[in-house]
């Protein structure tokens, strides 16, 4: 059996992937979600039946060569601190972190793809691509599924389409999304009308960790909610071009706050620095968010010669499971914030002060 | 649709009962409805509608009605109320009714668009084509073009005995 951490890419190495527009656009993804014809969801089947589909779908979804040299387990087989440091990658769901027997997961290599068995639908599987890539993720999604669906006795209707345990997947099933860093549309307060034409076009938007939670660290999910009557490709289109425009957005404002109220700009990124380079306690949400700015001062080249995987490997180390995986899991929350504080200091020994004119 | 109690006015009222194995439907109209102890149609409709089911499969309880239960998992409305997410892939034929206003409200269009199993793909396709050519024939025989509907009725022939039976 792999151990998980073993697996996965360290932190340094996962901030080396780099893809289009990747100082707004931190990733893409595609998650399609598809069930089996003749069991029950996984919500509604008792443990013995989700056990049964688990042993289904976990041998079909490793065989396929995109998934040689996978990581491939039960939920049970987990501990929660590394179920959390898979939450922290984005490589599962909060909803998959809570469960354990009858439920599963298989993950590649190159952590582009993630398999989850019995989370809401006994299959959700998503392809995941650093920057601006939706279309690349939905074309690798669409061949695993396609490979997938050779093995598997799919639940689909031809007037509705894939079908899934809750009626809102309907039809293709599909979730395309991606994460953005919106400092500047946060500092200029245009944040919350954009957020409203968004959600007026059908697209939510949600925090860093999808649904229900909060935009820490300046990092905003934008996704599609309809998925029955469109197909798959509209679907990516439509999203294509919102964040298309939700990059320029970011970019105006960026540029609008330099040339209007570089003073804000300089007092926000420069307290940022301050607090982090000296701090001897601080919280993950509190390093995040000046970890956030941190990373705009780069954007802006204020750091000159800093290296960005620099910000973007404390982004993951901070977050609580990464921080207890590095040290220990037997820390206070009081204990942890001197240790992060401890770290981020320690990293940032060799970051000059921001340089404002 | 006609009530089938009085038999004059239009059935506005629809209601699914289950009596031991069987299953009856009734159509009323307003009044019938009424009359027969049956809850005021626009007390329930609305808030049912949102959450899930329509008011077709809702009972006055107190008339003694069982509820609908998917056949194959045993889901029931009323667990779908609960969790806002359906039982089985069965639950749809069996909620068909019920989730269709729902589905109105939360997508785009009720009828998929976009990928399908390869292996069903080849019956998805002929079965469009198959209503397409009907409607086609329809229209002929309407217009009594009898050359063009002598045609389209050998494809649809030529179309039923190629497709296998419908996978729904």
């Amino acid at each position: 059996m792999k151990d998980i951490h073993a697996f996965l890419c360290s932190p340094a190495e996962s901030t080396l992937r780099h893809g289009p527009h990747d100082r707004i656009v931190m990733s893409s993804r595609v998650r399609l979600a598809r069930n089996l014809r003749d069991y029950a969801f996984p919500g509604w089947a008792k443990k013995p039946e989700r056990v049964k589909i688990l042993e289904t779908i976990l041998p079909a979804v490793s065989s396929l060569p995109e998934m040689a040299d996978s990581f491939a387990d039960g939920m049970d087989n987990l501990a929660a601190l590394d179920k959390q440091l898979l939450v922290e990658r984005h490589l599962i769901s909060r909803e998959h972190a809570a469960k354990s027997v009858g439920s599963g997961l298989v993950i590649n290599r190159a952590e582009t793809f993630s398999v989850m068995i019995n989370e809401e639908d006994h299959l959700r599987m998503q392809a995941l691509c650093p920057g601006f890539q939706t279309r690349a993720a939905w074309q690798a999604i669409d061949q695993l599924d396609s490979a997938l669906e050779k093995k598997l006795n799919y639940a689909f209707d031809n007037e509705l389409g894939y079908l899934t345990a809750c009626p809102t997947n309907l039809g293709t099933g599909i979730r395309v999304s991606a994460m953005l860093h919106l400092p500047g549309l946060v500092l200029a307060e245009q944040i919350n009308p954009i957020i409203q034409s968004v959600n007026k076009l059908g697209l939510a938007v949600r925090g860093l960790y999808g649904e229900g939670t909060e935009a820490l660290g300046n990092v905003f999910q934008v996704s599609n909610q309809m998925t029955l009557g469109e197909s798959e490709t509209v679907i990516v289109e439509r999203l294509e071009k919102v964040l298309s425009q939700i990059i320029e957005h970011e970019e105006n404002a960026r540029q609008t706050l330099l040339e209007k109220k570089p003073k804000v700009v300089f007092n926000h990124i420069g307290r940022a620095y301050g607090i982090l380079a000296n701090a001897h306690s601080i919280s993950s949400k509190e390093a995040m968010n000046l970890l956030s700015l941190l990373r705009l001062g780069m954007d802006m080249e204020l750091f000159p010669g800093a290296p960005r995987p620099l910000v973007d490997e404390l982004f993951l180390t901070t977050q609580p499971a990464h921080l207890q995986k590095q040290i220990s899991d037997k820390l206070t929350a009081e204990e942890r914030d001197l240790i992060r504080a401890d770290m981020v200091r320690a990293r940032l020994k060799d970051l000059s002060r921001p340089v404002t004119k | 649709m006609q009530c089938c109690v009085c038999k004059a006015k239009p059935a506005t009222v629809h209601l699914t009962q289950i009596v031991g194995e069987k299953m009856q439907k009734l159509d009323l109209c307003e009044e019938c409805a009424k009359a027969k102890g049956v809850n005021d149609p626009a007390s329930f409709a609305m808030a049912d509608m949102m959450l899930g089911l329509g008011a077709s499969q809702e009972l006055d309880p107190s008339s003694g009605a069982v509820e609908v239960k998917c056949p194959r998992c045993g889901f029931s409305q009323a667990d779908f109320k609960k969790s806002g997410r359906l039982g089985c892939p069965e639950c749809y034929r069996t909620f068909a009714e019920g989730l269709g206003g729902l589905l109105k409200t939360m997508h785009k269009g009720t009828r998929h668009v976009g990928k399908a199993p390869e292996a069903l793909r080849q019956t998805r396709d002929n079965v469009d084509r198959l209503k397409t050519l009907q409607k086609k024939l329809t229209k002929a025989i309407e217009t009594e073009d009898f050359e063009l509907a002598a045609q389209f009725r050998d494809e649809i022939k030529a179309l039923g005995s190629a497709a296998p039976a419908k996978t729904r």
